[in-house]
């Protein structure tokens, strides 16, 4: 136990519960160390669910929780976890809370949970989970890690929510479809804001590459790239 | 370093744990989940005949969805010889383990709608896509030649290409107003056409860039619905 002793001192200073610290941890993931753009984790499931906003915004927060609360957990846990088995308790406490997720998404919305079938039980393989769990929960405490835990899923959810925004609306000319915030922006018939079947608009078409998870992996390198053209820190990072 | 005794004590204390949470969630929540795997496969049936209904089946609530099934529709399950099997429901069939089974002992569901313009039958027919199993519904009018509505569902055909049997409403509704026989009576079924429908009456147009998926439906609708001619027989 000598390495836990040595990253927590005897004497417990008080500390801040939402201090300069606690606010990077949640602020860093959105910018300078984004799960997706600077660490590069969780591509896998970022090509896959982006070609429509709703899924996206339903796994970015199924992502968000098994992130916080497997941190929580992991950290909670960190002490009397034998270092030998350290990887398969983390999958144990992961698979479970995506467990969790499924069942609940299963009762809760049926038809997002059919289109996003088998994505849901890959986020046991997420990178971004393990790599949290491996390099921040481990070391710790709980209310930190758990934050580390949001923060990182929000980084993750922001670019698999804009990629998925370009996607759709190039793709399919709708945003937000199979939500009830449907809306139909450009397309071929009249039900759309933009009707693209006479008039000026009658060369436009639908980008079907848009609907291919090939878009993705554009989008998402056009994005690291104004990403690090913008803040000239992360030049030097990889 | 902990000890061999420890870890094991650790590892089944951790995962009897999460066993029984889980197990309990599970059962606590089959209900509901059996539930709306009902209603989602009632509003695959019901989108078929979307035409005759008036209504999107998208805004329907679950009880209205329930409702219909419970007033309007008949469920029927035949054998491959056209006879009506008593005792089983048309929605308890599941046409993907039917698939499995060998031609002559297979059962189809019939769901028949008593709509204002006369009955409506639905059949269900299954069969490959590109990369997975295709399926889909077809209502047919009381003649049981003229197509009143189709809906198509994939397993997993590619986004934007296969997959557009069921994402674009436009490739479902072209089936409506087909002819299944030809005017002598012979069966000619539906085909979905590369490069643009010729016969006005048993041909659609097929979707550029899936040519393997819309020959999987092609090939779905002759088979899927030759099985249900016994049946068609009786009713005429």
């Amino acid at each position: 136990m000598a390495e836990t002793a040595v990253q927590e001192p005897k004497v417990k200073t008080q500390e801040p519960l939402f201090g300069t610290k606690e606010r990077k941890l949640l602020i860093d993931p959105l910018n300078e160390n984004n799960p997706i753009t600077v660490q590069v984790l969780g591509i896998c499931s970022a090509l896959a669910v982006t070609s429509l906003v709703y899924p996206s915004v339903v796994m970015a927060i199924a992502v968000i929780f098994v992130l916080a609360f497997s941190n929580l957990f992991t950290s909670l846990l960190r002490k009397s976890i034998p270092k030998q088995v350290r990887m398969i308790v983390q999958l144990v406490i992961i698979a479970s809370l995506v467990t969790v997720v499924e069942l609940t998404l299963k009762a809760v919305n049926f038809e997002v949970y059919k289109q996003l079938s088998v994505f849901i039980g890959l986020i046991i393989t997420n990178c971004i989970i393990m790599g949290r769990l491996e390099a921040f929960a481990m070391a710790n405490r709980p209310w930190r890690s758990f934050l580390d835990g949001i923060g990182n899923g929000l980084g993750y959810g922001a670019i698999l929510i804009v990629v998925a925004l370009f996607r759709e609306l190039f793709g399919k000319g709708s945003l937000f479809a199979g939500s009830p915030l449907e809306m139909k922006i450009i397309g071929p018939s009249a039900e759309y804001w933009l009707n693209s079947t006479n008039g000026w608009l009658s060369w436009y078409q639908n980008n079907n590459l848009m609907v291919l998870s090939g878009a993705a992996m554009f989008i998402i390198g056009i994005i690291i790239w104004i990403h690090r053209s913008w803040n000239p820190k992360l030049v030097d990072v990889s | 370093m902990h000890s061999t005794r420890y870890i094991i004590f650790f590892v089944l204390a951790l995962t009897g744990v999460v066993a029984l949470l889980l197990s309990l969630m599970s059962t606590g929540l089959k209900d509901i989940h059996d539930r709306n795997e009902a209603i989602y496969n009632k509003k695959a049936i019901l989108s078929a005949i979307e035409n005759s209904l008036e209504t999107e089946v998208k805004s329907l609530s679950d009880m209205e969805i329930m409702e219909i099934f419970e007033q309007n529709i008949e469920q029927v399950v035949v054998d491959m010889k056209g006879q009506v099997v008593s005792g089983v429901l048309a929605e308890e069939i599941d046409m993907a383990r039917e698939r499995k089974k060998p031609e002559s002992q297979r059962r189809l569901p019939v769901y028949i709608y008593n709509g204002n313009d006369g009955k409506i039958y639905i059949i269900s027919v299954r069969g490959s896509g590109l990369w997975d199993e295709i399926w889909g519904s077809i209502a047919l009018e009381d003649d049981l030649n003229t197509v009143a509505g189709a809906a198509f569902d994939h397993q997993g055909e590619t986004p934007g290409l296969g997959a557009e049997i069921k994402d674009n409403p436009s490739f479902a509704s072209q089936f409506i107003g087909k002819k299944l026989y030809e005017p002598d009576g012979d069966f000619a079924s539906i085909t979905v056409r590369k490069g643009g429908a010729r016969d006005p009456l048993h041909e659609v147009d097929g979707i550029s860039g899936a040519t393997v998926t819309a020959d999987g439906v092609t090939e779905m609708l002759e088979r899927g619905i030759k099985y249900y001619q016994p049946y068609f027989e009786t009713v005429k």
